[in-house]
Protein backbone atom coordinates (compact mmCIF):
# COMPACT_ATOMS: atom_id res chain seq x y z
CA UNK A 1 0.00 0.00 0.00
CA UNK A 2 1.14 3.57 -0.96
CA UNK A 3 1.03 6.71 1.10
CA UNK A 4 -1.13 7.84 -1.88
CA UNK A 5 -3.64 5.25 -1.83
CA UNK A 6 -3.73 5.56 2.21
CA UNK A 7 -5.40 8.84 1.34
CA UNK A 8 -8.47 6.82 -0.28
CA UNK A 9 -10.52 5.29 2.74
CA UNK A 10 -9.62 2.30 1.55
CA UNK A 11 -10.52 -1.46 3.19
CA UNK A 12 -7.80 -2.99 5.55
CA UNK A 13 -8.19 -6.68 6.21
CA UNK A 14 -7.53 -8.69 8.76
CA UNK A 15 -3.84 -9.97 9.22
CA UNK A 16 -4.12 -12.64 12.28
CA UNK A 17 -7.02 -10.68 13.78
CA UNK A 18 -5.39 -7.44 13.43
CA UNK A 19 -5.69 -4.61 10.95
CA UNK A 20 -1.98 -3.46 11.91
CA UNK A 21 -0.89 -6.27 11.33
CA UNK A 22 -2.20 -5.99 7.38
CA UNK A 23 -0.30 -2.63 6.86
CA UNK A 24 2.95 -4.06 8.99
CA UNK A 25 2.63 -7.38 6.83
CA UNK A 26 2.33 -5.19 3.85
CA UNK A 27 5.12 -3.00 4.42
CA UNK A 28 8.00 -5.54 4.80
CA UNK A 29 9.80 -6.37 1.99
CA UNK A 30 10.61 -10.11 1.20
CA UNK A 31 14.18 -11.78 2.14
CA UNK A 32 15.19 -8.68 5.01
CA UNK A 33 16.09 -8.92 9.06
CA UNK A 34 13.22 -7.96 10.75
CA UNK A 35 13.24 -7.46 14.76
CA UNK A 36 9.92 -7.49 16.84
CA UNK A 37 10.12 -6.14 20.23
CA UNK A 38 7.14 -7.36 22.50
CA UNK A 39 6.70 -10.01 20.06
CA UNK A 40 4.01 -11.90 21.99
CA UNK A 41 3.56 -15.64 20.97
CA UNK A 42 5.24 -14.29 17.46
CA UNK A 43 2.52 -15.20 15.40
CA UNK A 44 3.48 -12.31 13.14
CA UNK A 45 7.09 -12.90 13.09
CA UNK A 46 6.06 -16.66 12.07
CA UNK A 47 3.64 -14.79 9.11
CA UNK A 48 6.50 -12.88 8.10
CA UNK A 49 9.09 -15.55 7.74
CA UNK A 50 6.71 -18.24 6.15
CA UNK A 51 5.31 -15.17 4.12
CA UNK A 52 8.40 -13.40 3.41
CA UNK A 53 10.75 -15.82 3.90
CA UNK A 54 12.36 -13.12 6.56
CA UNK A 55 15.21 -13.32 8.93
CA UNK A 56 12.65 -13.20 12.00
CA UNK A 57 13.58 -12.63 15.63
CA UNK A 58 11.48 -11.46 18.96
CA UNK A 59 12.00 -9.72 22.16
CA UNK A 60 9.27 -10.72 24.87
CA UNK A 61 9.26 -10.09 28.23
CA UNK A 62 6.51 -12.88 29.53
CA UNK A 63 8.36 -16.83 29.95
CA UNK A 64 5.12 -18.01 28.94
CA UNK A 65 4.49 -16.00 25.66
CA UNK A 66 8.63 -16.84 25.00
CA UNK A 67 7.71 -20.09 25.62
CA UNK A 68 5.57 -20.35 22.92
CA UNK A 69 6.99 -18.25 20.32
CA UNK A 70 9.93 -20.75 20.68
CA UNK A 71 7.41 -23.62 20.25
CA UNK A 72 6.33 -22.51 17.12
CA UNK A 73 9.60 -21.84 15.66
CA UNK A 74 10.45 -18.69 16.29
CA UNK A 75 14.05 -17.09 17.58
CA UNK A 76 12.30 -15.03 20.24
CA UNK A 77 14.34 -14.11 23.66
CA UNK A 78 13.18 -13.28 27.21
CA UNK A 79 14.03 -9.78 27.95
CA UNK A 80 12.75 -5.96 28.72
CA UNK A 81 12.41 -4.14 25.83
CA UNK A 82 13.39 -1.00 27.86
CA UNK A 83 16.79 -2.58 28.94
CA UNK A 84 17.55 -5.23 25.92
CA UNK A 85 18.78 -3.32 23.17
CA UNK A 86 21.91 -1.95 23.97
CA UNK A 87 23.99 -5.09 23.10
CA UNK A 88 22.65 -5.54 19.30
CA UNK A 89 25.10 -3.58 17.00
CA UNK A 90 24.24 -0.85 14.95
CA UNK A 91 22.04 -1.69 11.65
CA UNK A 92 21.71 -5.54 12.73
CA UNK A 93 17.64 -5.58 11.30
CA UNK A 94 16.03 -3.97 8.00
CA UNK A 95 12.87 -3.31 9.84
CA UNK A 96 12.37 -3.15 13.82
CA UNK A 97 8.30 -3.64 14.32
CA UNK A 98 7.09 -2.09 17.97
CA UNK A 99 3.58 -3.06 17.43
CA UNK A 100 1.00 -1.84 20.02
CA UNK A 101 3.99 -1.89 22.59
CA UNK A 102 5.46 1.81 22.82
CA UNK A 103 2.98 3.00 25.10
CA UNK A 104 3.62 0.69 27.40
CA UNK A 105 6.90 0.95 27.53
CA UNK A 106 8.92 2.90 30.77
CA UNK A 107 11.31 4.78 28.45
CA UNK A 108 9.75 5.86 25.24
CA UNK A 109 11.91 8.31 23.59
CA UNK A 110 15.02 6.10 24.39
CA UNK A 111 13.39 2.69 22.80
CA UNK A 112 12.72 4.59 19.72
CA UNK A 113 16.25 5.65 19.78
CA UNK A 114 17.40 2.74 20.42
CA UNK A 115 15.05 0.99 17.15
CA UNK A 116 16.37 3.07 15.17
CA UNK A 117 19.88 2.55 16.14
CA UNK A 118 19.66 -1.22 15.80
CA UNK A 119 17.34 -1.16 12.38
CA UNK A 120 17.52 0.92 9.37
CA UNK A 121 13.53 1.84 9.94
CA UNK A 122 11.11 1.57 12.60
CA UNK A 123 7.75 0.55 11.72
CA UNK A 124 5.59 2.26 15.40
CA UNK A 125 1.54 0.76 15.77
CA UNK A 126 -0.12 2.81 18.49
CA UNK A 127 -3.17 3.26 19.95
CA UNK A 128 -4.40 7.19 19.33
CA UNK A 129 -5.50 8.61 22.90
CA UNK A 130 -6.54 11.53 20.89
CA UNK A 131 -9.44 9.54 19.41
CA UNK A 132 -12.86 11.55 19.68
CA UNK A 133 -14.25 8.22 21.82
CA UNK A 134 -11.73 8.76 24.31
CA UNK A 135 -12.09 12.65 24.53
CA UNK A 136 -15.41 12.23 24.86
CA UNK A 137 -14.92 9.64 27.53
CA UNK A 138 -12.93 12.05 30.16
CA UNK A 139 -15.30 14.89 28.94
CA UNK A 140 -18.65 13.33 29.74
CA UNK A 141 -17.15 10.70 32.82
CA UNK A 142 -14.70 12.70 34.52
CA UNK A 143 -12.47 9.45 34.99
CA UNK A 144 -9.52 8.07 33.67
CA UNK A 145 -11.10 7.42 30.20
CA UNK A 146 -12.13 3.70 29.06
CA UNK A 147 -12.96 2.88 25.49
CA UNK A 148 -12.63 -0.59 23.22
CA UNK A 149 -9.03 0.92 22.47
CA UNK A 150 -8.19 1.94 26.06
CA UNK A 151 -10.55 -0.68 27.98
CA UNK A 152 -8.43 -0.96 30.88
CA UNK A 153 -9.11 0.30 34.34
CA UNK A 154 -6.48 3.02 35.47
CA UNK A 155 -5.14 1.07 38.05
CA UNK A 156 -4.16 -2.20 36.11
CA UNK A 157 -3.71 -0.43 32.56
CA UNK A 158 0.03 -1.86 30.86
CA UNK A 159 -0.32 1.46 29.01
CA UNK A 160 1.49 3.68 31.39
CA UNK A 161 2.64 6.41 28.62
CA UNK A 162 -0.50 7.72 26.47
CA UNK A 163 0.30 9.34 23.49
CA UNK A 164 -1.68 11.10 19.90
CA UNK A 165 -1.38 10.94 16.53
CA UNK A 166 0.17 14.43 16.87
CA UNK A 167 2.26 13.44 20.00
CA UNK A 168 3.86 10.67 17.79
CA UNK A 169 4.62 13.56 14.89
CA UNK A 170 6.02 16.27 17.20
CA UNK A 171 8.39 13.53 19.10
CA UNK A 172 9.57 12.43 15.20
CA UNK A 173 10.19 15.72 14.35
CA UNK A 174 11.95 17.17 17.47
CA UNK A 175 14.26 13.89 17.39
CA UNK A 176 14.37 14.48 13.76
CA UNK A 177 12.93 10.76 12.77
CA UNK A 178 12.04 10.87 8.99
CA UNK A 179 8.79 9.40 8.51
CA UNK A 180 8.65 7.17 5.64
CA UNK A 181 4.73 6.33 5.84
CA UNK A 182 1.95 6.84 7.74
CA UNK A 183 -1.43 5.07 7.88
CA UNK A 184 -4.29 5.65 10.18
CA UNK A 185 -7.23 2.82 10.76
CA UNK A 186 -10.58 3.21 12.74
CA UNK A 187 -11.50 -0.16 12.53
CA UNK A 188 -11.30 -1.99 8.79
CA UNK A 189 -11.14 1.71 7.21
CA UNK A 190 -8.49 3.99 6.61
CA UNK A 191 -8.80 7.60 7.97
CA UNK A 192 -8.16 10.32 5.60
CA UNK A 193 -8.66 13.60 7.29
CA UNK A 194 -8.22 14.94 10.74
CA UNK A 195 -6.55 11.68 11.98
CA UNK A 196 -5.98 12.75 15.61
CA UNK A 197 -9.63 12.76 15.98
CA UNK A 198 -10.60 10.24 13.92
CA UNK A 199 -8.37 7.37 13.86
CA UNK A 200 -8.15 4.31 16.29
CA UNK A 201 -4.89 3.41 15.57
CA UNK A 202 -1.88 4.50 13.66
CA UNK A 203 1.17 3.21 11.80
CA UNK A 204 4.05 4.56 10.97
CA UNK A 205 6.98 3.96 9.46
CA UNK A 206 10.12 5.90 10.56
CA UNK A 207 14.33 5.85 9.80
CA UNK A 208 16.86 8.19 10.76
CA UNK A 209 17.15 11.15 8.96
CA UNK B 1 13.75 -47.01 17.87
CA UNK B 2 16.93 -48.60 15.86
CA UNK B 3 19.62 -48.27 19.02
CA UNK B 4 23.54 -48.84 18.21
CA UNK B 5 26.14 -49.04 20.88
CA UNK B 6 29.45 -48.86 19.75
CA UNK B 7 32.98 -48.62 20.21
CA UNK B 8 35.36 -46.65 18.03
CA UNK B 9 39.23 -46.57 18.06
CA UNK B 10 41.31 -43.74 16.72
CA UNK B 11 45.56 -43.83 17.37
CA UNK B 12 46.02 -40.51 18.89
CA UNK B 13 44.43 -37.40 20.04
CA UNK B 14 46.34 -34.08 20.35
CA UNK B 15 45.27 -32.64 23.68
CA UNK B 16 45.00 -28.98 24.59
CA UNK B 17 47.73 -29.05 27.37
CA UNK B 18 50.31 -30.11 23.96
CA UNK B 19 50.60 -33.99 24.94
CA UNK B 20 49.13 -36.31 22.57
CA UNK B 21 47.46 -39.17 23.72
CA UNK B 22 46.91 -42.51 22.01
CA UNK B 23 45.70 -45.28 21.40
CA UNK B 24 41.83 -43.29 22.40
CA UNK B 25 38.79 -45.25 22.65
CA UNK B 26 35.76 -43.51 22.41
CA UNK B 27 32.34 -45.11 23.29
CA UNK B 28 28.92 -44.24 21.89
CA UNK B 29 24.95 -44.79 21.65
CA UNK B 30 23.20 -43.70 19.03
CA UNK B 31 19.01 -44.04 18.51
CA UNK B 32 17.13 -43.47 15.22
CA UNK B 33 18.55 -43.77 11.88
CA UNK B 34 20.45 -41.33 9.74
CA UNK B 35 18.82 -40.11 6.63
CA UNK B 36 20.92 -40.54 2.96
CA UNK B 37 22.29 -36.89 3.45
CA UNK B 38 22.66 -37.52 6.89
CA UNK B 39 21.54 -34.15 7.67
CA UNK B 40 19.39 -35.27 10.79
CA UNK B 41 22.12 -36.20 13.32
CA UNK B 42 21.78 -34.64 16.49
CA UNK B 43 24.99 -35.24 18.89
CA UNK B 44 23.76 -34.82 22.29
CA UNK B 45 26.62 -34.42 25.44
CA UNK B 46 26.08 -35.90 28.97
CA UNK B 47 26.43 -34.07 32.02
CA UNK B 48 29.32 -34.37 34.45
CA UNK B 49 28.79 -37.91 35.72
CA UNK B 50 26.47 -39.46 32.32
CA UNK B 51 27.66 -41.61 30.09
CA UNK B 52 26.86 -42.55 26.57
CA UNK B 53 23.22 -44.30 27.43
CA UNK B 54 21.49 -41.34 27.05
CA UNK B 55 18.09 -43.34 26.10
CA UNK B 56 16.19 -46.88 26.21
CA UNK B 57 16.77 -49.42 28.57
CA UNK B 58 20.21 -50.78 29.25
CA UNK B 59 21.72 -53.34 27.55
CA UNK B 60 22.43 -55.22 30.93
CA UNK B 61 20.47 -53.63 33.46
CA UNK B 62 17.35 -52.40 31.62
CA UNK B 63 17.46 -49.45 33.38
CA UNK B 64 16.53 -46.22 31.35
CA UNK B 65 19.06 -44.06 30.02
CA UNK B 66 19.86 -40.45 31.85
CA UNK B 67 17.51 -38.52 29.02
CA UNK B 68 15.49 -41.25 27.67
CA UNK B 69 12.50 -37.96 28.69
CA UNK B 70 13.62 -36.30 25.70
CA UNK B 71 15.13 -38.82 23.07
CA UNK B 72 12.46 -41.57 21.63
CA UNK B 73 9.94 -41.92 19.20
CA UNK B 74 7.37 -38.91 19.42
CA UNK B 75 9.89 -37.48 22.52
CA UNK B 76 11.42 -33.89 22.05
CA UNK B 77 14.56 -35.55 20.49
CA UNK B 78 12.33 -38.01 17.99
CA UNK B 79 14.05 -40.74 17.00
CA UNK B 80 11.29 -40.58 14.02
CA UNK B 81 12.89 -37.77 12.36
CA UNK B 82 16.49 -37.48 13.93
CA UNK B 83 19.30 -39.83 14.59
CA UNK B 84 20.66 -38.59 18.14
CA UNK B 85 24.37 -39.85 19.29
CA UNK B 86 25.43 -39.63 22.52
CA UNK B 87 29.36 -40.99 23.70
CA UNK B 88 30.89 -41.10 26.49
CA UNK B 89 33.25 -37.99 27.66
CA UNK B 90 37.36 -38.33 26.98
CA UNK B 91 38.45 -38.87 30.76
CA UNK B 92 35.35 -40.61 31.58
CA UNK B 93 34.73 -44.75 33.08
CA UNK B 94 32.35 -45.73 30.96
CA UNK B 95 33.86 -47.30 27.34
CA UNK B 96 35.89 -43.85 26.83
CA UNK B 97 39.26 -43.98 27.49
CA UNK B 98 40.22 -42.43 30.82
CA UNK B 99 42.19 -42.48 33.65
CA UNK B 100 41.57 -46.28 35.20
CA UNK B 101 42.04 -47.52 30.97
CA UNK B 102 45.39 -49.15 30.53
CA UNK B 103 48.23 -47.31 29.60
CA UNK B 104 49.96 -48.98 26.46
CA UNK B 105 53.35 -48.05 27.43
CA UNK B 106 53.20 -49.35 30.68
CA UNK B 107 50.25 -52.56 30.72
CA UNK B 108 48.80 -50.46 33.70
CA UNK B 109 45.96 -47.95 34.14
CA UNK B 110 47.00 -44.47 33.58
CA UNK B 111 45.76 -43.16 36.98
CA UNK B 112 47.65 -39.84 37.74
CA UNK B 113 49.94 -40.23 34.49
CA UNK B 114 46.67 -39.69 32.51
CA UNK B 115 46.78 -35.41 31.09
CA UNK B 116 45.00 -33.05 32.26
CA UNK B 117 42.14 -33.13 29.65
CA UNK B 118 40.13 -30.11 28.74
CA UNK B 119 35.90 -29.77 27.17
CA UNK B 120 37.98 -28.61 24.16
CA UNK B 121 39.63 -32.26 24.51
CA UNK B 122 36.34 -33.47 25.02
CA UNK B 123 34.98 -32.35 21.94
CA UNK B 124 37.91 -32.81 19.71
CA UNK B 125 37.01 -36.36 20.35
CA UNK B 126 33.61 -36.43 19.86
CA UNK B 127 34.78 -34.33 16.33
CA UNK B 128 37.08 -37.53 15.16
CA UNK B 129 33.76 -39.47 15.49
CA UNK B 130 31.30 -38.06 14.23
CA UNK B 131 33.82 -37.84 11.18
CA UNK B 132 33.93 -41.28 11.00
CA UNK B 133 30.00 -41.47 10.84
CA UNK B 134 30.75 -39.60 7.42
CA UNK B 135 28.72 -36.69 9.36
CA UNK B 136 29.32 -33.56 6.66
CA UNK B 137 26.98 -31.41 9.64
CA UNK B 138 25.51 -32.24 12.67
CA UNK B 139 21.88 -30.49 12.87
CA UNK B 140 22.08 -30.06 16.75
CA UNK B 141 24.75 -30.42 19.52
CA UNK B 142 22.88 -29.95 22.97
CA UNK B 143 23.45 -31.04 26.77
CA UNK B 144 22.67 -29.99 30.27
CA UNK B 145 25.20 -28.72 32.64
CA UNK B 146 28.95 -29.90 30.89
CA UNK B 147 26.90 -31.15 28.28
CA UNK B 148 26.05 -27.50 27.07
CA UNK B 149 29.55 -26.33 27.79
CA UNK B 150 30.24 -28.54 25.28
CA UNK B 151 28.00 -27.63 22.83
CA UNK B 152 29.39 -24.22 23.49
CA UNK B 153 32.62 -25.23 22.27
CA UNK B 154 31.41 -27.62 18.98
CA UNK B 155 29.04 -23.97 18.27
CA UNK B 156 32.45 -21.94 18.58
CA UNK B 157 35.60 -24.46 17.50
CA UNK B 158 33.65 -26.39 14.64
CA UNK B 159 31.39 -23.93 13.70
CA UNK B 160 31.01 -25.29 10.04
CA UNK B 161 30.04 -28.74 11.61
CA UNK B 162 27.47 -27.42 13.24
CA UNK B 163 23.48 -26.40 12.40
CA UNK B 164 22.54 -25.42 15.92
CA UNK B 165 23.32 -25.55 19.45
CA UNK B 166 21.02 -26.05 22.36
CA UNK B 167 23.37 -25.38 25.70
CA UNK B 168 20.52 -25.82 28.72
CA UNK B 169 21.55 -24.35 32.23
CA UNK B 170 24.88 -23.98 31.97
CA UNK B 171 27.41 -21.33 31.45
CA UNK B 172 29.85 -19.79 29.50
CA UNK B 173 32.81 -20.07 31.76
CA UNK B 174 33.23 -21.77 35.70
CA UNK B 175 32.37 -19.15 38.35
CA UNK B 176 34.29 -19.32 41.78
CA UNK B 177 31.29 -20.86 43.14
CA UNK B 178 31.36 -23.65 40.62
CA UNK B 179 35.36 -24.53 40.91
CA UNK B 180 34.59 -24.05 44.85
CA UNK B 181 32.19 -27.01 44.58
CA UNK B 182 34.52 -28.82 42.81
CA UNK B 183 37.43 -28.82 44.53
CA UNK B 184 35.75 -29.50 47.91
CA UNK B 185 34.73 -33.12 45.82
CA UNK B 186 38.54 -33.25 44.73
CA UNK B 187 39.36 -32.29 48.14
CA UNK B 188 36.93 -35.01 49.56
CA UNK B 189 38.71 -38.16 47.50
CA UNK B 190 42.78 -36.80 47.50
CA UNK B 191 41.51 -37.14 51.64
CA UNK B 192 40.52 -40.83 51.01
CA UNK B 193 43.91 -42.70 52.01
CA UNK B 194 42.67 -45.12 49.38
CA UNK B 195 43.13 -42.86 46.78
CA UNK B 196 46.81 -43.12 47.37
CA UNK B 197 47.86 -40.58 44.90
CA UNK B 198 45.53 -41.84 42.16
CA UNK B 199 47.19 -45.32 42.50
CA UNK B 200 44.50 -47.48 43.76
CA UNK B 201 43.12 -49.77 40.98
CA UNK B 202 43.39 -53.20 41.51
CA UNK B 203 42.49 -52.47 45.27
CA UNK B 204 40.24 -51.05 47.50
CA UNK B 205 39.40 -47.35 45.57
CA UNK B 206 38.72 -44.21 47.99
CA UNK B 207 34.40 -45.12 47.79
CA UNK B 208 34.46 -42.99 50.92
CA UNK B 209 36.18 -39.50 49.76
CA UNK B 210 34.26 -40.63 46.15
CA UNK B 211 31.10 -41.03 48.08
CA UNK B 212 31.45 -37.32 50.10
CA UNK B 213 32.24 -35.81 46.86
CA UNK B 214 28.80 -37.13 45.02
CA UNK B 215 27.06 -36.29 48.29
CA UNK B 216 28.18 -32.74 47.97
CA UNK B 217 27.15 -33.27 43.73
CA UNK B 218 23.71 -33.72 44.76
CA UNK B 219 23.24 -30.53 47.64
CA UNK B 220 24.33 -28.37 44.68
CA UNK B 221 22.11 -30.40 42.05
CA UNK B 222 19.34 -29.80 43.96
CA UNK B 223 17.16 -26.34 45.38
CA UNK B 224 16.27 -25.71 48.64
CA UNK B 225 12.51 -25.88 47.69
CA UNK B 226 12.85 -29.32 46.15
CA UNK B 227 15.03 -30.41 49.06
CA UNK B 228 12.50 -29.32 51.28
CA UNK B 229 9.38 -30.91 49.68
CA UNK B 230 11.24 -34.20 49.04
CA UNK B 231 12.70 -34.67 52.46
CA UNK B 232 11.59 -31.94 54.91
CA UNK B 233 12.84 -32.65 58.39
CA UNK B 234 11.23 -36.37 58.37
CA UNK B 235 12.85 -39.08 60.26
CA UNK B 236 13.88 -41.72 58.67
CA UNK B 237 12.28 -45.02 60.22
CA UNK B 238 12.10 -43.44 63.51
CA UNK B 239 9.70 -41.59 66.01
CA UNK B 240 12.11 -39.78 67.58
CA UNK B 241 15.94 -38.48 67.10
CA UNK B 242 18.48 -41.02 67.61
CA UNK B 243 20.97 -39.22 69.61
CA UNK B 244 23.90 -40.15 68.20
CA UNK B 245 25.56 -40.02 64.22
CA UNK B 246 23.66 -42.67 62.65
CA UNK B 247 21.15 -41.39 60.17
CA UNK B 248 18.29 -39.48 61.82
CA UNK B 249 16.20 -37.22 58.74
CA UNK B 250 15.34 -38.84 55.59
CA UNK B 251 17.88 -36.38 53.57
CA UNK B 252 20.87 -37.62 55.15
CA UNK B 253 19.62 -41.12 54.37
CA UNK B 254 19.06 -40.07 50.36
CA UNK B 255 22.22 -38.47 50.41
CA UNK B 256 24.23 -41.40 51.75
CA UNK B 257 21.96 -43.95 49.44
CA UNK B 258 23.66 -41.31 46.35
CA UNK B 259 27.40 -41.41 47.62
CA UNK B 260 27.54 -45.63 48.11
CA UNK B 261 25.47 -46.11 44.81
CA UNK B 262 27.70 -43.33 42.71
CA UNK B 263 30.89 -45.24 43.97
CA UNK B 264 29.79 -48.62 42.22
CA UNK B 265 29.95 -46.90 38.63
CA UNK B 266 31.99 -44.10 39.19
CA UNK B 267 35.60 -43.97 39.03
CA UNK B 268 37.31 -41.22 41.44
CA UNK B 269 39.91 -40.83 39.40
CA UNK B 270 37.60 -39.43 36.49
CA UNK B 271 36.02 -37.27 39.03
CA UNK B 272 39.33 -35.30 39.49
CA UNK B 273 39.82 -34.62 35.41
CA UNK B 274 36.58 -34.47 34.55
CA UNK B 275 35.66 -31.37 37.30
CA UNK B 276 39.04 -30.20 36.42
CA UNK B 277 38.00 -29.96 32.71
CA UNK B 278 34.98 -27.97 33.58
CA UNK B 279 36.87 -25.52 35.52
CA UNK B 280 39.24 -24.62 33.25
CA UNK B 281 36.04 -24.39 30.94
CA UNK B 282 35.98 -20.34 29.82
CA UNK B 283 35.16 -19.91 26.06
CA UNK B 284 36.60 -16.57 26.63
CA UNK B 285 40.05 -18.36 26.64
CA UNK B 286 42.27 -15.01 27.07
CA UNK B 287 40.14 -13.14 23.99
CA UNK B 288 38.52 -9.31 25.58
CA UNK B 289 35.11 -10.52 25.75
CA UNK B 290 32.48 -13.29 24.95
CA UNK B 291 31.45 -11.45 22.48
CA UNK B 292 34.58 -11.49 20.44
CA UNK B 293 34.84 -15.40 21.73
CA UNK B 294 31.80 -16.58 19.48
CA UNK B 295 32.98 -14.49 17.03
CA UNK B 296 33.11 -17.77 15.08
CA UNK B 297 30.08 -19.22 16.08
CA UNK B 298 27.36 -19.59 13.39
CA UNK B 299 24.70 -21.78 14.44
CA UNK B 300 21.32 -20.85 15.55
CA UNK B 301 21.16 -20.90 19.32
CA UNK B 302 18.28 -22.08 21.75
CA UNK B 303 19.51 -20.90 25.31
CA UNK B 304 17.54 -22.37 28.37
CA UNK B 305 17.90 -21.85 32.06
CA UNK B 306 15.76 -22.33 35.15
CA UNK B 307 14.68 -20.23 37.87
CA UNK B 308 15.66 -22.09 40.99
CA UNK B 309 19.29 -23.36 39.35
CA UNK B 310 21.04 -21.94 41.47
CA UNK B 311 24.54 -23.99 40.57
CA UNK B 312 24.03 -22.99 37.05
CA UNK B 313 22.28 -19.19 37.46
CA UNK B 314 19.82 -17.51 35.12
CA UNK B 315 22.86 -14.82 34.21
CA UNK B 316 24.95 -17.20 33.14
CA UNK B 317 22.50 -18.10 30.46
CA UNK B 318 21.94 -14.44 29.78
CA UNK B 319 25.61 -13.51 29.64
CA UNK B 320 26.00 -15.48 26.91
CA UNK B 321 22.90 -14.87 25.05
CA UNK B 322 23.33 -10.91 25.67
CA UNK B 323 27.05 -11.95 23.68
CA UNK B 324 25.44 -13.80 21.04
CA UNK B 325 22.92 -11.07 20.53
CA UNK B 326 26.04 -8.50 20.29
CA UNK B 327 27.42 -10.98 17.45
CA UNK B 328 24.11 -10.92 15.95
CA UNK B 329 23.58 -14.99 15.87
CA UNK B 330 20.06 -16.06 15.77
CA UNK B 331 19.64 -16.59 19.68
CA UNK B 332 16.36 -17.55 21.16
CA UNK B 333 16.41 -17.48 25.26
CA UNK B 334 13.80 -18.78 27.52
CA UNK B 335 14.28 -18.64 31.48
CA UNK B 336 11.39 -22.17 32.67
CA UNK B 337 9.79 -21.72 36.04
CA UNK B 338 10.92 -25.39 38.27
CA UNK B 339 11.70 -25.76 41.55
CA UNK B 340 13.96 -28.77 40.70
CA UNK B 341 17.22 -27.15 40.95
CA UNK B 342 20.10 -27.79 38.54
CA UNK B 343 18.59 -31.37 37.91
CA UNK B 344 15.51 -29.37 36.10
CA UNK B 345 16.82 -29.97 33.22
CA UNK B 346 16.77 -33.97 33.38
CA UNK B 347 13.63 -34.39 35.37
CA UNK B 348 11.32 -31.44 34.54
CA UNK B 349 11.25 -31.54 30.81
CA UNK B 350 7.62 -31.18 29.70
CA UNK B 351 8.17 -27.25 28.84
CA UNK B 352 11.92 -28.04 27.92
CA UNK B 353 10.34 -30.63 25.45
CA UNK B 354 8.02 -28.07 23.62
CA UNK B 355 10.73 -25.62 22.98
CA UNK B 356 13.25 -28.01 21.78
CA UNK B 357 10.66 -30.10 19.23
CA UNK B 358 9.46 -26.59 17.74
CA UNK B 359 13.37 -25.37 17.42
CA UNK B 360 14.33 -28.11 15.92
CA UNK B 361 11.42 -28.43 13.53
CA UNK B 362 11.98 -25.08 12.42
CA UNK B 363 15.68 -25.49 11.79
CA UNK B 364 15.13 -28.95 10.00
CA UNK B 365 12.82 -27.37 7.64
CA UNK B 366 15.10 -24.17 7.29
CA UNK B 367 17.96 -26.80 6.16
CA UNK B 368 15.86 -28.22 3.29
Amino acid sequence: MSAHTARKRAFVPELLGRSDYAIIGQIVEPNTRVLDLGCGEGELLEWLAHNKNVDARGVEISGAKVQRAIARGVSVFQSDIDAGLADFPGQAFDYVILSQTLQETRHPREVLREMLRVGLRGIVAFPNFGHWAVRLSMLTSGRAPRTSLFPYEWYDSPNIHFLTVQDFENLAAAEGFRVERRYFLAGHRTVTWLPNLLAEVAVYLVSQA
Amino acid sequence: MIVTADTVRFDSLPLDNGATLGPVEIAYESYGELNATKSNAILVLHAFSGDAHAAGPGPEDGKPGWWDNMIGAGKAFDTNRYCVICSNVLGGCRGTTGPASINPATGCPYGLTFPVITIGDMVRLQRMLVDSLGIPRLLAVTGGSMGGMQALEWAVAHPDRVVSAIPIATTARHSAQQIAFNEVGRQAIMADPNWNGGDYYGKEPPGRGLAVARMVGHITYMSDHSMREKFGRRLRGKEAFGFDFEVDFEVENYLRYRGTQFVSRFDANSYLYISKAMDYFDLTGGQASLAVAFQPARARFLVISFSSDWLYPSYQSQEMVRALRARNCDVAYVELESSYGHDSFLVDVAEQSSLVRGFLASTFEKLA
